[in-house]
């Protein structure tokens, strides 16, 4: 299939690829703009947003609380302390609810909302008066809880010239019970610099650049890499077998961390029995997956491409329970603050230093596996050439299966251990994960069980080292862009072979 | 009764609505993709999201609208050649890979503050900054008309006139469709799906209709984000990854690889997702099923079910309402 390829569109190719790493640097030097801390704290609840279109609603100004309806309301002050009027404040929420709101200088506005949840409150800058704006650095977004029978507010400090860069969501917390974005942030992750996933608060690329600091976040990019490789082992085990895909791994990943949380953290269990039994809890929906649906499927022949849209059908499933479980906002699977611990210069927490101990126990025990156990072999058989293993008197549905409670028990693992080390997460960590994931495997190599692991900790590097030139909020990014790059030069992957993707 | 009228008209006024015709165009630009040429295009919201900016950013820089329109045709037409460029050539997964991520860098990049100047940001472009130019085209008279128990403004946001512009568009993108799928073009493209290396053996070049047809698809997914926009703000996070699956499930749902497939799919699906969701929010509020079911969930239900429905379609019915299961027993390759 692919001896009669035109060249000239491998020449073309070559040559894409060759402009796209000349203009690489260029990318990379860019200037990192001016962060602003905490200005997307809040948009990671978007889920009303991203669920479509919207319902019309009739909408109140100056609401007033009582049992049936939430309020969010929302004022503007200079650093007097004296109300600002005419600023122009939008209001976005649930259900596509959205509402913009001009500020008056007798009272805070308040809004009616249609449902209880996250609202993310963001102000015009360019609505402020010109004497009093925003404070550089400052949030222009805010996250406020709306509840019936009360009312979320919302504060954005205007004028002077100390922005509050330090608690950005605090103004903020008056009337946001829960576990507010505000209060995660604040505690001790900022000693580990850019470590929270969601948050950027620990910017890296803010501070001076040192040697110090490159080492620091080598370290945080080994503990991402062996956690990705723990993870998208599975990924590639699943695509090397049964030659599909696998868009929900990347939520097999965060219902290590919901489940956890929901163990550890709610449910007061231990680490170790909460981690225990959210791992086996993980492994029984992988065992209950491919019974109820992907033997079935393959029992009846179908095309890789359909098995491939209905895993994407699972992933939509699967975010949304675990949105039922632990909702929109962020969470945190230990409550205390992380204990710092320096090893080699490098300070990480405590549980992510025991995180990678155990990813890597893992890697290499299932390194083992493959290699001196009869059922790796026989896996590693199957991925090669499924129908010369089951000639060999292989049971490729035994190995299918094994390969499925193992990709999900690693995921759920590395999920976990995800959200003990890593600080908050919140229910998209799955889609964000999974990008990385196919970029780690496609670097890698598809379909190959050690390719996964190089990807992963190239690609945790990346993103980690990647943080210290470009702003945190699109760290990711850029291992997606080393994706795309590696498809134009080596689409096989580092170790991969060529006839694999023909 | 009232409350059941109420939401029964909700649900009709979602059949006709903007945004339903929008997701129309967005699937018919994906038929083209999977339908007709069998691409795993994965990040439909990606060339939406940039059409919409396109658009969005070419009117607040003084464009007119004509000139935006075409802004935004030409960032999904760059968009397909960059992802096609080094994709098509392989094997098909890895399409639905390099789509689906670089559809998120699209969102990611759009709601960092690298070019907050440009997009806004998170909290992205504001509609009253790029309507402007929309409605001024309008040649309905100003104030409002009642049809049936529909009542819109005539011109505006959410108004008659966007509507009518909105499915003047999916008429004149299934007339697009229909005439080029049934010519010698449309043919290679079917062949393609069918057999790649046949049509390879016929002298045809499989490599560049593949890439064609991923431009032409991208530039009506371009085209579905301005209409997508137009009654709404350009939000980066609303056209993320879930707009995608939607949008697959509008084309499962009416029949991928049929002409009126997608817009009978986008009629059906928000008509039913709007049902659906009114009509448990009303039992919620109203019944005792507000103790097991919040309002709050609501939403997160409606998201499960839209899943569980892509599944079972492609499980039992490939071929979706209209479709014929033969046309849809390719694979990847």
């Amino acid at each position: 299939m692919t001896t009669d390829r035109p060249t000239r569109g491998v020449v073309l190719r070559r040559t894409v690829a060759a402009l796209a790493i000349a203009l690489a640097p260029t990318v990379l030097a860019t200037p990192p703009a001016q962060a602003s801390p905490g200005a997307d704290v809040a948009a990671h609840t978007h889920s009303a947003a991203d669920t479509g279109t919207s319902t019309s609603t009739d909408i109140a100004t100056d609401c007033q609380p009582d049992d049936a309806t939430a309020c969010v309301a929302v004022v503007v002050l200079n650093d007097a302390g004296d109300r600002i009027p005419d600023a122009e404040v939008t209001i976005a929420g649930p259900g596509g609810f959205e509402e913009t709101v001009t500020t008056t200088a007798e009272g805070p506005v308040s809004v009616a909302v249609p449902e209880v949840g996250r609202y993310a409150v963001t102000i015009d800058p360019a609505t402020l008066p010109e004497d009093e704006p925003l404070p550089a650095g400052a949030a222009t977004e805010l996250s406020v809880t709306a509840q019936t029978g009360g009312t979320g507010r919302a504060a954005f400090r205007v004028g002077g010239e100390a922005a509050p860069t330090e608690s950005p969501t605090a103004d903020a917390t008056t009337a946001a019970p829960g576990g507010d974005d505000g209060a995660d942030t604040g505690t001790g992750t900022t000693t580990e610099g850019g470590e929270v996933a969601t948050a950027p608060e620990g910017d890296a690329s803010e501070r001076a650049f040192s040697w110090a600091q490159v080492w620091q976040q080598f370290g945080s990019g080994i503990r991402f890499g062996l956690l990705l490789a723990l993870a998208s082992i599975g990924l590639n085990l699943v695509f090397g077998t049964t030659g599909m895909s696998n868009f929900a791994h990347g939520e097999q990943f965060a219902l290590g961390a919901a489940l956890g949380f929901i163990a550890i953290n709610q449910m007061g269990l231990s680490i170790w029995v909460g981690g225990l039994l959210t791992i086996a809890v993980c492994a029984l929906t992988g065992l209950a997956q491919d019974a109820a649906i992907w033997r079935p499927l393959r029992r009846r022949g179908t095309p890789v491409m359909q098995l491939m849209i209905v895993s994407i059908g699972l992933s939509i499933t699967l975010q949304y329970v675990i949105q039922l479980m632990i909702g929109g906002g962020s969470e945190r699977i230990l409550s205390n603050n992380p204990q710092p611990l320096n090893i080699l210069g490098i300070t990480l927490s405590t549980a992510s230093w025991i995180s990678m101990a155990v990813a890597l126990v893992c890697l290499v025990g299932f390194a083992l596996f493959l290699t001196r156990t009869r059922l790796g072999r026989a896996t590693r058989a199957v991925s090669d050439n499924p129908a010369l293993a089951s000639a060999t008197g292989i049971d490729p549905d035994k190995v299918v299966r094994t390969v499925w409670i193992l990709a999900t028990a690693f995921a759920a693992l590395a999920g976990l251990m995800w959200g003990i080390s890593f600080g908050s997460f919140n229910w998209q960590l799955g889609v964000q994960l999974l990008l990385l994931m196919f970029a780690a495997v496609t670097l890698g190599g598809l379909g190959t069980a050690f390719g996964a692991l190089v990807g992963s900790i190239l690609i945790g590097l990346v993103v980690e080292l990647s943080n210290l030139v470009i702003q945190s909020d699109l760290r990711y990014a850029s291992a997606l862009v080393i994706l795309i790059l590696v498809l134009l030069i080596r689409p096989q992957g580092i170790l991969g072979r060529r006839e694999r993707i023909g | 009764m009232d409350e059941f009228l109420r939401i029964l008209t909700q649900s009709l006024a979602e059949i006709i609505a903007p945004t339903t015709a929008a997701f129309a165009i967005a699937a018919i630009g994906l038929n083209l993709h999977f339908g007709y040429t069998g691409l795993l295009n994965m990040g439909q919201a990606g060339f939406m999201l940039l059409g919409a900016y396109g658009f969005g950013i070419a009117t607040i820089a003084g464009f007119p609208f004509y000139l935006a329109l075409l802004v935004a045709l030409a960032a999904g037409l760059l968009f397909a050649l960059i992802l096609g460029i080094p994709t098509l050539q392989l094997r098909g997964d890895y399409l639905a890979i390099v789509t689906i991520s670089a559809a998120e860098i699209i969102r990611w990049i759009g709601r960092s503050t690298w070019l907050q100047e440009w997009t806004g940001g998170a909290s992205g472009l504001q509609g009253r900054n790029y309507k402007g130019t929309f409605q001024d085209l309008s040649p309905l008279p100003d104030g409002r008309t009642v049809i049936g128990p529909l009542e819109y403004i005539n011109t505006g946001s959410d108004s008659w006139w966007t509507r009518i512009f909105a499915w003047g568009l999916v008429a004149l993108a299934l007339l697009f469709v229909w005439l080029i799928t049934r010519s010698p073009w449309g043919r290679v493209l079917k062949g393609i799906r069918e057999d790649e290396d046949a049509v390879r053996a016929l002298g045809k070049n499989v490599y560049s209709y593949k890439l064609q047809s991923l431009m032409l698809g991208g530039m009506l997914g371009a085209l579905g984000g301005v209409v997508y926009v137009l009654p709404l703000t350009i939000a980066p996070d609303a056209m993320g990854r879930t707009m995608t699956f939607f949008t697959w499930t509008v084309l499962l749902l009416g029949g991928a690889a049929t002409v009126f497939g997608p817009v009978l799919g986008a009629m059906v699906f928000f008509g039913a997702y709007m049902l659906m969701r009114t009509g448990m929010r009303a039992l919620a509020e109203n019944t005792g099923v507000g103790d097991i079911i919040t309002t709050t969930n609501v939403e997160q239900i409606g998201g499960m079910l839209v899943g569980i429905t892509l599944m079972l379609l492609v499980i039992f019915r490939p071929q979706g309402i209209l479709g014929n299961k033969k046309e849809l027993a390719f694979d990847v390759r």
